[in-house]
């Protein structure tokens, strides 16, 4: 069985990210970038899923530049088989557009999962497994808590707003990760050795018949307000008047 | 971090896992095994299993291969642990082990090496004398051929994982007075006439075992010779360099580490109405630390691409040395002092960094033997 998964290399989640002084984005320059943490989890699941024996080839992909070959090759160190980066010097390209590439990467490799993250830290769309299961015309399992794969199924489990939902998917099938899914282990050295000799092909996205022009435009990128200092109410009368009065929350 | 020309994929890769694993499984004990004085040797396996273990030494022997900068990037993050004696006990085989899998016999290479790879086996050097360290000419252990023995007799002290060591790297004298007659033999513990005595009480690195060793007829098989008889002075010298270049790199750390914690502690604490970053004095203090710490870094960082291009850095090595050590000297004294009465509490971190930093000028050569070495280069 043959596992597709799709990873993102964003910002590290260390780091306080700042808005460039013309507002046209985050700045990016000299920032430490790693795999989105929901990526990571996906991977994670893929190589527990071949470490059980249900899967039989990891496949690791990714839409960006030159640099994203670092997180592909991280992907093989935590125990991806081969890599394909989908290379593009277009920043922020849309979810839609990425869910392209994935369909047109489901048709060549005819993999039976695809295992990617909920969202990207970055964006935070939260669309791109959705519109893949969407144009593919595969079911999905989003926000997976837990998955098994048996009979020809695999079984998501999914955190809901009530509780948990489990899913019956016939494959093949889209699988996005949530939180709780799993802990993702670290690269061993020896790993990241063998990671080097791993196949790393390259694409370019009109290979694939896609056009990754973007169908919104970004206007302006502003931080958050500030979070003002909190104040000393005196009694419950006087938090209940600014809550009405002041805050308008009540 | 800076300088991101030195550093390729893997390293940043090593470095992402060394964070992990120093995340995972030194961060939440590392106050309990400070205080306690030790940490459990199961770390080693488990930085064994990371892989992490096997810097610097080859692939053939289970390492991870020989690469500067891949040392460097563990090393930096190693020391985000704040226990600059548990980097110190934990890479003891960084010190004790390179002189067996450059100098020694085929034999004694696959017998040692891998074990202490695997993190079942501790390695340890030896070359500090109670009657003195920096003079390694002069040592006085003595190793008299008998037979296919070694007779020992001597002792050793200051050394690190002293007490909990399997294989220890040992200095002594088979030969005549002076720097052409010392030897490196390698001593297994429990050999006959091997003791090892207590866990040494220090100012700083609580979490290293440092003990003193004593050799009294101690028999040690012709085999266990690790280069050239008489040759050893060279081999030691040799290996100076890498620690001299990884106790540079601690000290950049040490005052990286005191540095960041000031900064974030300067614009939390208030006085006289306004935050400590509000007062120019103590700004313009805070952007001295700074300078100071970037350029030690990048200096080292210089000559750690000119010895992992294969060039002699003696003299470079030392200054980096020295000059980093004079750096984490000047921000862990002032770390201390801008925290005021919680810098000398041991729950903060700056604390521990200004005890554990004052070996640093002294060990793997002290400031005044770095500056000979200098002043020698400059034809003084």
């Amino acid at each position: 069985m043959k596992v597709l998964v799709p990873i993102k290399r964003v910002v590290d989640y260390n780091v306080k990210v700042r808005v460039k002084a013309d507002n046209s984005g985050v700045d990016l320059a000299n920032v430490k970038m790693a795999m989105n943490p929901f990526c990571e989890i996906a991977v994670e699941e893929a190589v527990r899923l071949k470490e059980k024996g249900v899967v039989t080839e990891i496949i690791a992909v990714t839409v960006g530049s030159k640099a994203a070959q670092e997180q592909l090759r991280t992907a093989m160190a935590l125990g991806a088989d081969r890599s394909i980066l989908v290379e593009t010097d277009q920043e922020d390209v849309q979810p839609l557009a990425v869910a392209k590439v994935l369909k047109a990467l489901v048709e060549k490799e005819s993999p039976d999962l695809v295992i990617l993250g909920k969202q990207a830290i970055d964006g935070d769309n939260s669309q791109t497994g959705q519109m893949l299961a969407a144009l593919t015309g595969m079911p999905q399992g989003t926000f997976a808590s837990e998955v098994v794969v048996a009979d020809g199924k695999v079984n998501v489990t999914r955190e809901v707003d009530g509780g948990l939902q489990t899913v019956a998917l016939d494959l093949p099938a889209v699988v996005t990760t949530d939180l709780r899914l799993n802990e993702p282990r670290y690269a061993s050295l020896p790993n990241i050795m063998k990671a080097k000799k791993k196949p790393l092909e390259t694409v370019a996205p009109g290979d694939l018949g896609v056009d990754l022009a973007s169908s919104t435009k970004t206007l302006k990128v502003e931080p958050p307000a500030e979070r003002q200092a909190g104040i000393k109410v005196a009694s419950v009368e006087e938090l209940v008047d600014k809550l009405k009065n002041e805050a308008k929350v009540i | 971090m800076s300088s991101l020309d030195y550093f390729n994929d893997t390293h940043r890769m090593v470095r992402d896992t060394t964070r992990r694993f120093v995340e995972q499984h030194v961060l939440p004990h590392v106050d309990e095994w400070e205080e306690s004085g030790t940490f459990p040797r199961e770390l080693y396996v488990q930085a064994a299993e990371a892989g992490l273990l096997g810097i610097g030494f080859p692939e053939a022997y289970g390492g991870s291969g020989e690469d500067v900068f891949m040392m460097v990037a563990y090393t930096e993050e190693m020391m985000r642990s704040t226990s600059g004696g548990l980097v110190a006990s934990l890479g003891s085989l960084g010190i004790g082990l390179p002189p067996v899998a450059k100098w020694g016999s085929d034999a004694l290479k696959s017998r040692i090496i891998p074990p202490v790879l695997k993190g079942e086996k501790i390695s340890a050097l030896a070359i500090t004398e109670p009657g003195g360290g920096s003079d390694v000419a002069n040592l006085r252990t003595r190793a008299k051929r008998d037979g296919d023995h070694y007779v020992v007799n001597g002792s050793k002290t200051f050394i690190t994982s002293g007490v909990r060591a399997d294989y220890y790297t040992v200095a002594v004298r088979t030969g005549d007075a002076g720097y052409g007659g010392v030897s490196l033999l390698l001593i297994e513990k429990g050999t006959p006439g091997f003791t090892v005595g207590r866990n040494l009480k220090k100012t700083g690195w609580w979490a290293s075992d440092t003990s003193e060793l004593f050799f009294e007829d101690c028999r040690v098989p012709v085999e266990n010779l690790i280069g050239p008889e008489n040759g050893g002075f060279f081999c030691i010298m040799s290996n100076f360099q890498m620690e001299r270049l990884n106790l540079a790199v601690m000290a950049n750390m040490t005052a990286q580490i005191a540095l960041e914690e000031s900064l974030r502690y300067v614009q939390e604490r208030e006085a006289f109405g306004r935050t400590l970053s509000r007062f120019q004095v103590l700004r313009h203090k805070l952007a001295d630390m700074a300078t100071q710490v970037d350029v030690s870094r990048e200096y080292t960082y210089r000559v750690a691409a000119r010895m992992a291009a294969g060039e002699d850095c003696i003299k470079a090595v030392s200054m980096a040395k020295n000059m980093a050590t004079r750096t984490s000297d000047f921000v862990t004294w002032e770390a201390v002092q801008l925290f005021g009465g919680m810098g000398f509490m041991r729950e903060s971190v700056v604390e521990r960094l200004a005890r554990d930093n004052r070996i640093l000028s002294i060990g793997g050569g002290t400031y005044e033997i770095m500056n000979e070495v200098i002043a020698k280069q400059l034809g003084l």
